[in-house]
């Protein structure tokens, strides 16, 4: 698994208070039991980690784990480094 | 008019997570005053305040009780609300017993999400950084009573009082009042708060209100106050509904007064204490006489609890030294919106238990106040009538008045 899906599955973990190893790409997010406010609340912390902005749109059209990793990885490659302090 | 009785209760407080943890320390005289843990946001944690001690609530995990979306939406002081109400809400058994429309949701907390506030302008003042799009709803002052209406399904009236340090008690008194007039037939009430932030113990600090060590209220050597946090609920009812399905029965609220000093943002008045006092007697149709409990607002600042004990001695005369009085803030602090709250459960157990609590940390009561300060060991005693002071800054005071219930 590459450094961009680990470092979304740590995020999704952390946000439900669920083991990493429990995610895994095909995972969706109706089978992790996140409702809109954690979905709102993950894509928070993954455009803070990546330095990136998820557009409006693309929020309602991510079912999967592995198509929010899709996502980060398309606009991380069109975004500046990511901030190193919180 | 209803005649309105404690039929649950809840708390997280610094002695305890539970009613019968709370209990055992405020009769023990454990103190949940300790040395000030990490604070977030603070370089290296530390606060770089003049005073060491906080009440802290060390042992809390929302994780345990709340969805991972609730703890994602909420301050801590909304956590701890949801938590203590559910406590209250299950003893009393009273989303079962009244309509959903019929219950009303009585809050008091006036510092809202304090923390989570602080943080996200930390961001944007430092990096212009974007703020957490849950930030309004973690820190609205009112998140709490709304969380308690979304977690228990209650769709009767529900607000948030914020009069500073008399928040709770201005709370328990109107949902009391809604209550005894047929409003609602019941209610879920009390206070929250979390303001321990960075911000938050640097203003106080800068007040120079605060101990550098504990607070010792009506003590000789008494040097401020001590901060704290937490969160206190009392289910309450019509004693025709808890009669009707044997509830148990902790207490009977009889009387609530409010006035203001209408004098000084910071100055307490005695005539401001001293009416409210009047009021919550007047109201629970009961004379000075009777009386046989004071939970003292007394902070441990030599402001407040002299001025307090001036308004004991003008409302009392002569039977003002008589009475009991205690300073539960010695053991759970001045968590501000919440104290109210938790001095009147330190109240009602108090009725319950016939048993008085201490004013912790005290050797030496200042003996120009002229007051019955129990220290040392509880007092065993049955009152016929208990009352529970709060004086906020800015000069709004509010009494509860209790009767035991036998």
């Amino acid at each position: 698994m590459d450094d961009i899906a680990s470092r979304c599955i740590a995020i999704i973990a952390k946000a439900k208070s669920i083991p990493p190893d429990t995610i895994t790409l095909d995972s969706t997010f109706e089978q992790l039991n996140v409702d809109s406010l954690d979905k709102i609340n993950i894509s928070f912390e993954v455009e803070e980690a990546f330095n990136i902005e998820i557009p409006d749109e693309a929020l309602g059209t991510i079912k999967t784990v592995g198509d929010m990793v899709d996502g980060v990885t398309k606009l991380s490659a069109a975004a500046p480094p990511a901030a190193t302090t919180p | 008019m209803n005649r309105v009785v404690v039929t649950g209760l809840g708390c997280i407080t610094p002695i305890g997570n539970s009613i019968a943890d709370f209990q055992t320390s405020l009769f023990a005289g454990n103190s949940g005053i300790s040395r000030i843990a990490a604070v977030s946001d603070a370089p290296d944690g530390l606060p770089g305040v003049r005073y060491t001690q906080a009440a802290q609530i060390l042992d809390f995990d929302p994780v345990e009780d709340l969805a991972s979306g609730v703890i994602a939406s909420t301050n801590r002081n909304a956590q701890f609300a949801i938590i203590a109400a559910r406590q209250a809400a299950r003893q009393a058994n009273l989303v079962a017993h009244h309509a959903p429309d019929d219950i009303a949701i009585i809050m008091g907390c006036a510092c809202g999400g304090r923390s989570s506030e602080e943080h996200e302008v930390k961001g944007l003042y430092t990096r212009d950084a974007r703020a957490h799009p849950l930030t309004i709803v973690r820190t609205m002052a009112s998140a709490g009573a709304s969380q308690i209406s979304i977690d228990l399904k209650i769709t009767g009236p529900a607000l948030d009082i914020s009069t500073a340090c008399s928040s709770g008690t201005h709370a328990i008194g109107l949902a009391f009042h809604m209550v005894r007039s047929g409003m609602v037939t019941s209610a879920i009430t009390g206070g929250h708060e979390a303001p321990l932030s960075f911000g938050f113990y640097r203003a106080w600090d800068s007040m120079r209100v605060v101990s550098p060590t504990r607070c010792r209220p009506f003590a000789a050597n008494r040097d401020g106050m001590t901060l704290g946090e937490g969160a206190a609920m009392f289910a309450i009812e019509t004693l025709e509904s808890a009669q009707a399905r044997n509830a148990p029965i902790f207490a009977e609220i009889v009387g609530f007064g409010m006035s203001a000093d209408a004098s000084h943002i910071t100055q307490p008045l005695v005539e401001g204490a001293a009416t409210a006092m009047r009021k919550a007697i007047k109201d629970a149709g009961a004379s000075p006489e009777e009386v046989g409990y004071i939970n003292a607002h007394g902070t441990g600042t030599q402001a407040n609890d002299a001025t307090e004990a001036a308004a004991i001695h003008q409302v009392f005369g002569a039977h003002g030294s008589q009475i009991p009085v205690s300073s539960t803030k010695s053991l759970h602090g001045h968590s501000i919106g919440a104290t109210g709250a938790i001095e009147a459960l330190a109240t009602v157990l108090g009725l319950k238990e016939n048993l008085l609590p201490i004013t912790a940390g005290v050797t030496e009561v200042d003996s120009t106040l002229n007051l019955d300060v129990i220290i040392g060991s509880p007092r065993k005693t049955t009152p016929k009538l208990a009352i529970s002071n709060s004086l906020a800054f800015g000069g709004l005071n509010a009494v509860l008045a209790f009767r035991p219930f036998r």
